[in-house]
């Protein structure tokens, strides 16, 4: 029982805390503009409203349209539950489960991309088009991240790769995560969360046909990814596992919030780029990924 | 070089007897038009008046570096005469609307489609321009947008992202103000005036209140030229501040993007402490203007517009300052000062191509006959180019504003304008924020209007937006278009 009861308040731990992460940002945003923003708990009130909604369905579209989001949010609930929460470990934790998280997080954009071109629309293609082209300089990075973390540790479990710091290596990890953290949440200067204009998008223009639920789960999904993403920058930077339990669960939380802030504030500061220059500021990140994976193969011993 | 022309000279806010106009066979006055705009002329208007079931034809140029206007007009025809778009792309519009206002056929036109008739209830836009392809796709974008905007279809040929045609398909906006205003000035007339376009209230109602006067044979008395001077610069920097910001907004460049937003709000607030209007709605009028700008009101006016200035500066520095907001506006949506002229841009997106076209300088009337705003110019023509050449003129208009209030013009605001003239034509350019306004008033033999031509700047313009996104980034289509602004509804009517 006590398993499973830990297991469920871990999952609850990452379910509800993740929607928290965009009000945060809007409200450092705000912050830096002078203006009041929007609640902190905005998205929940929000979520809230849209489960109660009703769906509209598109003539032309098939069950995919649906079936898209749903498995989206699945996998990238099995992602969330196999990364390990500083003191607390995995939920679900062992030989290999690195991989599956990279497998979970393409699949969630397989099956969101899959979604979008049900619709039809020019737009949603667009939006899936440059959603997987940037896709491949992001996996790319998150792929050599992982593959730093794993050399260092010797091991292929996030919960042993994430314990140690990064060593030598971490800032360019901590550098080269946070350009993915960028990209793959759509966050400025990769993409503008906060547009309106369908022709610019990347992620919000492949769910501009969704509504009600399903709307919903794609919302509170994006707020998983972020979080991950935040808590594995945090995790892969930090020494978690020489820290007490107290001290690491704080610096987690601390990470978190520094990463949430990190975001606002780039956002608040920067311009959005061009398309044809996202390629190269990605390939930056990589570059960064790689480089910390030169240093954790090779920096020991030098 | 104006001097040898066979059409009738006259200046702007000036008005000519009908029967002085100079008049030929269609054919010919084609190509008397073509041959001036050929030696540099522009061309302003190009309408038709109906008579007797047949039209005529009239030619209204510019001629900017002679300071001088010219007019032709033809004899009454039906069916069809030869295309004056064929050599002269900028007559292409006006030789469609032609068609469908008057039915006459431009013969040779390339692209004879309407302009902004409706069918069954939404504009008959015809068959689009289309590239045929493996690789190419289509976007239709509208006429309903994501933001809060007026209604317009773009379709869009794209190759991957880049745009190979651009296509405007308007008329969503399309009220019937010209039909409206014939057989005027009605009661109603200066309310639709100053809703032509409701971003450029003041230029739209200093046109239509300059051709009245120019029609009545009296001029406005110089406290009020002096007064709606200023608020026609404050309508400029309310604008143009509002779109530094929407600009900003567009590349997700937050702290000049919020504070713009708020510095417009504070520049409309000047323009209601003038006349309880935040868009300048009932200020000018017929025979002057019909609100007194106190000496107490110009010194608090003149206060709080330095604050507003200030804050812009600040504002418009973070712009310049950010080199990932120069990287997206720098060699993006490139109209080249060649093109700029042959389609026949105005205003500060002509001015954005290099080209000196400013009314105020070109053709002065009114207040700008004293009181000079030094013309803006930017090469370049790309959205930077755009963005430079607002934030330019919002420091000249500001350093205009001071020193005007800084030194006020004594006497009456407003004088009883007479009835129009009978059977007389008259004509006003006005710089408007986005450019040239022209008004063309032609009275019957009883003093009421014939006909009533409005251009909005808009009108000009929009061709040049579609060519700024030849060859562009689809994704760049928002900061292109709203470094442009240009209005739906002024186009519309």
């Amino acid at each position: 029982m006590t398993p499973f009861l830990e297991g469920l308040l871990r999952l609850a731990w990452w379910l509800v805390l993740a929607p928290l992460l965009p009000g945060l940002i809007n409200k450092v945003k705000a912050w830096v503009a002078g203006r009041r923003g929007p609640p902190v708990l905005q998205l929940y009130y929000d979520l809230a409203r849209l489960w109660q909604k009703q769906v509209v369905m598109s003539t032309l579209a098939s069950p995919g349209f649906l079936i898209g989001p749903a498995v989206a949010w699945v996998a990238l609930a099995g992602a969330v539950c196999l990364v390990p929460l500083g003191p607390v470990g995995a939920m679900l934790s062992f030989h290999g489960d690195a991989l599956l998280m990279l497998y979970l997080l393409a699949l969630a954009r397989f099956f969101t991309a899959w979604a979008a071109l049900e619709t039809g629309s020019a737009f949603e293609g667009m939006g899936a088009a440059r959603e997987v082209s940037y896709a491949i300089l992001a996996e790319a990075a998150m792929v050599a991240a992982m593959l730093s973390l794993s050399v260092q540790t010797g091991s292929v479990s996030l919960v042993t790769m994430l314990a140690p710091s990064a060593g030598p290596g971490a800032a360019l990890l901590a550098a080269g995560l946070f350009t993915v953290l960028l990209a793959e949440n759509c966050r400025v200067p990769f993409d503008d969360p906060n547009t309106h204009l369908e022709l610019t998008m990347i992620h919000e223009v492949m769910v501009l046909d969704h509504s009600g639920p399903p709307l919903a789960v794609i919302l509170h999904g994006a707020a998983m990814k972020l979080l991950l993403f935040s808590v594995l920058l945090t995790e892969a930077v930090l020494p978690m596992g020489e820290l007490s339990p107290p001290a690491a669960t704080g610096v987690l939380l601390a990470g978190v919030l520094g990463v949430t802030i990190g975001v606002g504030l780039v956002e608040s500061l920067l311009a959005r780029f061009a398309f044809r220059r996202v390629p190269l500021l990605l390939t930056t990140g990589v570059l960064f990924c790689l480089f910390a994976l030169l240093v954790a193969w090779k920096g020991g011993r030098a | 070089m104006s001097a040898e022309t066979p059409f009738a000279l006259l200046a702007n806010a000036a008005s000519l007897p009908w029967s002085d106009v100079p008049e030929w066979p269609a054919a010919d006055l084609v190509r008397a038009t073509a041959r001036e705009l050929d030696r540099g002329a522009r061309l302003c208007a190009w309408f038709g008046v109906p008579e007797h079931g047949a039209v005529r034809l009239v030619a209204l140029l510019a001629f900017d570096a002679d300071n001088t206007l010219a007019v032709g007009r033809s004899t009454p025809f039906t069916g069809s005469y030869p295309s004056l778009t064929v050599t002269h792309a900028q007559a292409q519009l006006f030789e469609r609307e032609l068609w469908e206002q008057h039915g006459v056929t431009p013969i040779g036109h390339p692209w004879l489609k309407p302009v902004r008739r409706t069918a069954a209830g939404a504009p008959a836009n015809g068959e689009f321009f289309r590239v045929d392809g493996p690789e190419v796709h289509e976007v239709a974008v509208g006429p309903i947008h994501a933001g809060i905007i007026e209604p317009g279809h773009f379709r869009f040929q794209c190759a991957g992202e880049e745009v190979l045609h651009l296509e405007v398909a308007l008329g969503y906006q399309h009220r019937g103000v010209e039909t409206a205003l014939a057989g005027g000035p009605h009661r109603a007339t200066l309310s639709q005036m100053e809703t032509v376009a409701g971003d450029t209230t003041v230029a739209h109602a200093t046109a239509y209140a300059t051709v009245l006067e120019a029609l009545a044979g009296v001029e406005a008395p110089l406290r009020a030229q002096w007064l709606r001077a200023i608020a026609l610069e404050l309508e400029r920097l309310a604008n143009h501040t509002g779109d530094l910001g929407a600009l900003a907004n567009d590349v997700a460049f937050l702290p000049t993007s919020a504070a713009c937003g708020k510095i417009r709000g504070d520049f409309l607030n000047l323009t209601a402490l003038i006349c309880g209007n935040r868009f300048g709605r009932g200020l000018v009028r017929p025979g002057g203007c019909r609100y007194d700008l106190e000496a107490e009101r110009a010194a608090q006016l003149l206060q709080r517009l330095r604050v507003a200035l200030r804050d812009t500066e600040q504002a418009a520095a973070w712009l310049w300052d950010a080199a990932s907001v120069r990287s997206r506006f720098e060699n993006v949506g490139t109209v080249f000062s060649a093109q700029a002229t042959e389609i026949g841009l105005v205003g500060m997106a002509a001015r954005a191509c290099g080209l000196v076209r400013d009314v105020r300088y070109d053709h002065p009337a009114g207040w700008h006959r004293f009181a000079q705003v030094p013309v803006v110019v930017w090469p370049g023509g790309d959205v930077f180019a755009r963005a430079k050449v607002r934030s330019l003129e919002i420091q000249r208009s500001g350093e205009f504003l001071c020193e005007q209030l800084a030194a006020p013009v004594e006497g009456e605001h407003s004088v009883e304008s007479p009835p129009p003239a009978p059977d007389t034509l008259a004509v006003a350019l006005v710089e408007g924020w986005r450019g040239e306004v022209c008004h063309v008033a032609l009275t019957d033999a009883a003093g009421r209007f014939l006909r009533y031509k409005i251009i909005d700047p808009s009108f000009h313009n929009w061709t040049g937006m579609t060519l700024a996104l030849r060859g562009t980034a689809i994704s760049d289509f928002p900061i292109c278009n709203k470094s442009f602004n240009l209005s739906y509804c002024g186009f519309d009517l």
